[in-house]
């Protein structure tokens, strides 16, 4: 049997409303009492709350700083507007190509380790049959532990003494004592270890989920087919995990590009610059020193600007593969 | 609809960049308070917040309000509520900005020049001027809180010279003699070697990190008889690329690569440097002569192990690079907030220095914490004040003197030379790199680092 369903949808309120709506009739004028009786103020008010948050919170800050990226100011006397002062400033400050350089290469070190690790995370649990929770628990924890807390212990784990917890390790296998945070080669990978660690269990989860949607009929018929492990995992599991793959990169391309948290905490930039990424830039001219916030609302609309041509520029190209 | 959308999303943008303009543009047009203004605004009934010391126990909170009834008392137009407040430099100015900054505060000397030079503390000269003691300053240390055209818009409430802080136990351990501490760079070096030789710890540690490390090297370079900048008139020339910087550096470098007494720590900062030197890790470093507070009650340093000796001083020129704290007043303070302000500073701050009851009241009520009293300081005002201060509260001086005596009876005869003018903290961030290269890279090429240090300090300079 047949159910009716009571709700109205939004395309039947609309005819109820345009009853002479077609070739050959009046249109119906709109009034505010049409509106309010469509359930226009309503809509607004249930918004209403949302869009003072949003504004007040998200869009206002947004603002601010662009206007603040035309102005010399330092929050205290009259802000002055300078137009395209602070842009032609920070682009021609000789830090930027290190810190952009710095962060393409935390980007591609983060991309290479951080990247395949939980996918492979992923798929390895999802074959395994027994306790798959945990391992999903174990997976996540890092995610739990607060990142400065996090950073903080990893600190000491980064002791460059033999006596320090990573060289005691490598000791035993008589590798060592490393530099690690302490050298300027060494320093960005080391942050790029721990932050993969910190952030693959969310991203393994995001798989977890995706896999459990891929239909077991096309295991079977691959197996069926005789196909092994490795190649149900690359003809079946991969083009279904295509969409969540391509989110996933782009997520983790904006999310490097905006690192921070790990050079502040571990390094501040050091060795000689050889970790300064450009939010850390950002952050050290608004509160490094003398409080330029005119530069540092430049560029961080810079970095902004180019994260959405970027992200842009990806989905458009992989509009066609992921659909 | 689709249009009306468009006018919308307009509309509600133009509102937010409105507001935006209106909330940029207002500001005080203060510029400092005249006699006449502040005798007028003396009597205003007025409420004042004034910092105190964060985390502190009950019994320190309670004297602190004592003393502010005792204000009160003598001011009764003037209510004082106390705030607590530590200075943190990255949130000050949004601090300022949101109004949660008290009305009167304290900063290091670091950072003293810079707020005022941006006009992110009071004009409070003129009230200044008006203090029985205004002239009575020592010129070097008032320096650290006087604009570029000498007034002064913040009061040196304490003042030391930098210098070299050893571990007495390692020194004993390494076989040195801690009564007899190094006098000369060369001596510093060899006893540095020793200690990485005969001990676990590191000999000579250096910060880098936070902008201290261009603090350091500034300070090596003073010692070694340069200068971080020159000021003629309104032209101010960062003096980066210069002999004594590249003497100082190339120190550093023989220390790490040619002795290797420099340990496998490169990134330390403040806090980190004085908490591995107060757990026993380092043999020698150098910061402000007025740490050991610090080192004592918030690292655990052992009293017997703790020493500090003055920076070898070389050629001519060469000087110890001053610190210490300023009391300043928040720009947002109304004229009659600005004249209680100031009034509170001379009674709460300036009084121990001065007025005996007031310098054992503070004294006591610090031993009773468990705090170090007693402390050497470079005089703020004269030697004869100074030496009168510590005659006060020397029954209550509870930290160990002699260990003290290699700074305190030489400090005060080195030359002591305030802190680069001009963009202090760019030009000190600026050096952390330079120094954290030399100590990470044997082959750095020094002349380039100090070329572009230069012009990276010049181009701040320049940017005002």
């Amino acid at each position: 049997m047949m159910t009716s369903t009571t709700v109205r949808t939004s395309e039947a309120v609309l005819r109820e409303e345009s009853p002479q709506r077609g070739p050959g009739r009046a249109r119906r004028r709109r009034t505010p009492v049409t509106w309010v009786r469509g359930g226009g103020l309503s809509t607004l008010v249930i918004a209403l709350p949302l869009l003072l948050v949003f504004g007040l919170f998200s869009w206002f800050p947004i603002v601010r700083a662009v206007v603040m990226s035309f102005q010399f100011t330092n929050l205290v006397t009259p802000a002055e507007w300078v137009g395209l002062e602070n842009f032609t400033y920070v682009l021609s400050d000789p830090l930027l190509t290190t810190a952009v350089r710095n962060t393409l290469w935390f980007a591609l070190l983060a991309l290479v380790l951080g990247y395949p690790v939980p996918l492979v995370a992923a798929v390895l649990m999802s074959e395994v049959r027994r306790m798959r929770g945990l391992y999903a628990a174990l997976a996540y924890l890092p995610v739990v532990v607060p990142p400065v807390v996090a950073v903080l212990l990893w600190k000491t784990f980064y002791s460059a003494s033999e006596t320090g917890v990573f060289n005691t390790i490598a000791g035993w296998f008589g590798l060592g004592p490393f530099p690690w945070l302490q050298d300027q080669a060494w320093a960005m990978p080391s942050l790029v270890l721990e932050a993969t660690w910190a952030a693959a269990g969310g991203t393994v989860i995001i798989y977890l989920a995706a896999l459990t949607g891929v239909a077991p009929e096309l295991y079977d018929a691959a197996e069926v087919d005789g196909a092994g492990v490795w190649r149900k995992v690359w003809h079946v599991t991969m083009p279904q995990l295509r969409g969540v793959l391509f989110v996933t990169f782009i997520l983790q391309i904006i999310g490097t590009a905006q690192v921070f948290t790990e050079p502040y905490l571990f390094t501040g930039g050091g060795p000689a610059n050889s970790t300064t990424t450009v939010l850390l830039m950002i952050y050290n001219y608004a509160f490094g020193g003398r409080g330029d916030y005119g530069a540092a609302t430049a560029l961080s609309l810079l970095l902004a600007l180019v994260l959405a041509v970027l992200s842009a520029v990806y989905f458009k190209l992989t509009s066609r593969w992921s659909s | 609809m689709k249009s009306s959308r468009r006018k919308t999303a307009l509309v509600l943008v133009g509102a937010l960049t409105v507001s935006a303009l209106a909330a940029c543009s207002s500001s005080d047009d203060d510029g400092g308070l005249t006699p006449a203004e502040a005798s007028a605004a003396a009597d205003e009934p007025v409420t004042i917040q004034v910092a105190i010391d964060e985390g502190l126990e009950q019994g320190a909170i309670d004297a602190f309000d004592t003393r502010i009834a005792e204000f009160e008392k003598e001011n009764p137009n003037i209510t004082v509520e106390r705030q607590e407040y530590t200075w943190v430099g990255t949130t000050f100015a949004a601090d300022l900005a949101g109004g949660t900054l008290p009305d009167v505060f304290t900063v290091p000397f670091t950072d003293g020049r810079g707020l005022i030079e941006r006009q992110q503390v009071a004009d409070i000269s003129g009230l200044v001027a008006e203090l029985p003691y205004a002239d009575g300053f020592n010129p070097n240390i008032a320096a650290a809180g006087q604009s570029t055209d000498g007034t002064q818009w913040a009061i040196p409430i304490a003042a030391y010279g930098q210098a070299i802080h050893y571990n007495r136990g390692i020194f004993t351990e390494a076989g040195l003699d801690p009564d007899d501490p190094p006098s000369t760079w060369d001596e510093v070096r060899a006893a540095a070697r020793t200690i990485s030789e005969k001990t676990d710890a590191t000999g000579f540690a250096e910060m880098t990190k936070s902008n201290t490390g261009g603090w350091i090297l500034t300070t090596l370079t003073y010692a070694m008889g340069g200068r971080a900048e020159t000021v003629d008139g309104d032209t101010t020339t960062a003096t980066i690329d210069t002999p004594e910087y590249r003497e100082a550096l190339e120190y550093l470098h023989d220390l790490r690569w040619e002795d290797d007494s420099m340990g496998d720590e490169f990134l330390y900062d403040w806090a980190t440097s004085h908490a591995d030197f107060g757990a026993g890790k380092i043999g020698m470093f150098v910061s402000g002569g007025g740490d050991y507070g610090n080192l004592a009650t918030q690292n655990a340093m052992n009293p017997d192990d703790y020493g500090v000796t003055v920076l070898p001083l070389q050629g001519d020129d060469g000087a110890v690079l001053g610190g210490g704290t300023l009391a300043a007043v928040n720009a947002k303070a109304t004229d009659a907030e600005q004249a209680a302000a100031v009034k509170w500073i001379d009674f709460y701050y300036m009084s121990k220095l001065t007025d005996e009851d007031a310098a054992v009241a503070d004294a006591q009520a610090t031993a009773d914490q468990g705090q170090p009293v007693g402390v050497p300081i470079l005089p703020v005002f004269d030697q004869e004040t100074e030496d009168a201060r510590r005659g006060w509260i020397s029954d209550l001086t509870n930290v160990p003197l002699d260990q003290f005596a290699p700074y305190s009876e030489h400090v005060v005869d080195q030359p002591l030379e305030a802190e680069p003018p001009i963009a202090t903290q760019d030009l000190y961030a600026a050096l952390d790199p330079v120094v954290q290269a030399v100590l990470t890279d044997e082959n750095a090429d020094v002349d380039a680092l100090l070329a572009d240090a230069q012009a990276n300090v010049q181009n701040l300079i320049d940017r005002g």
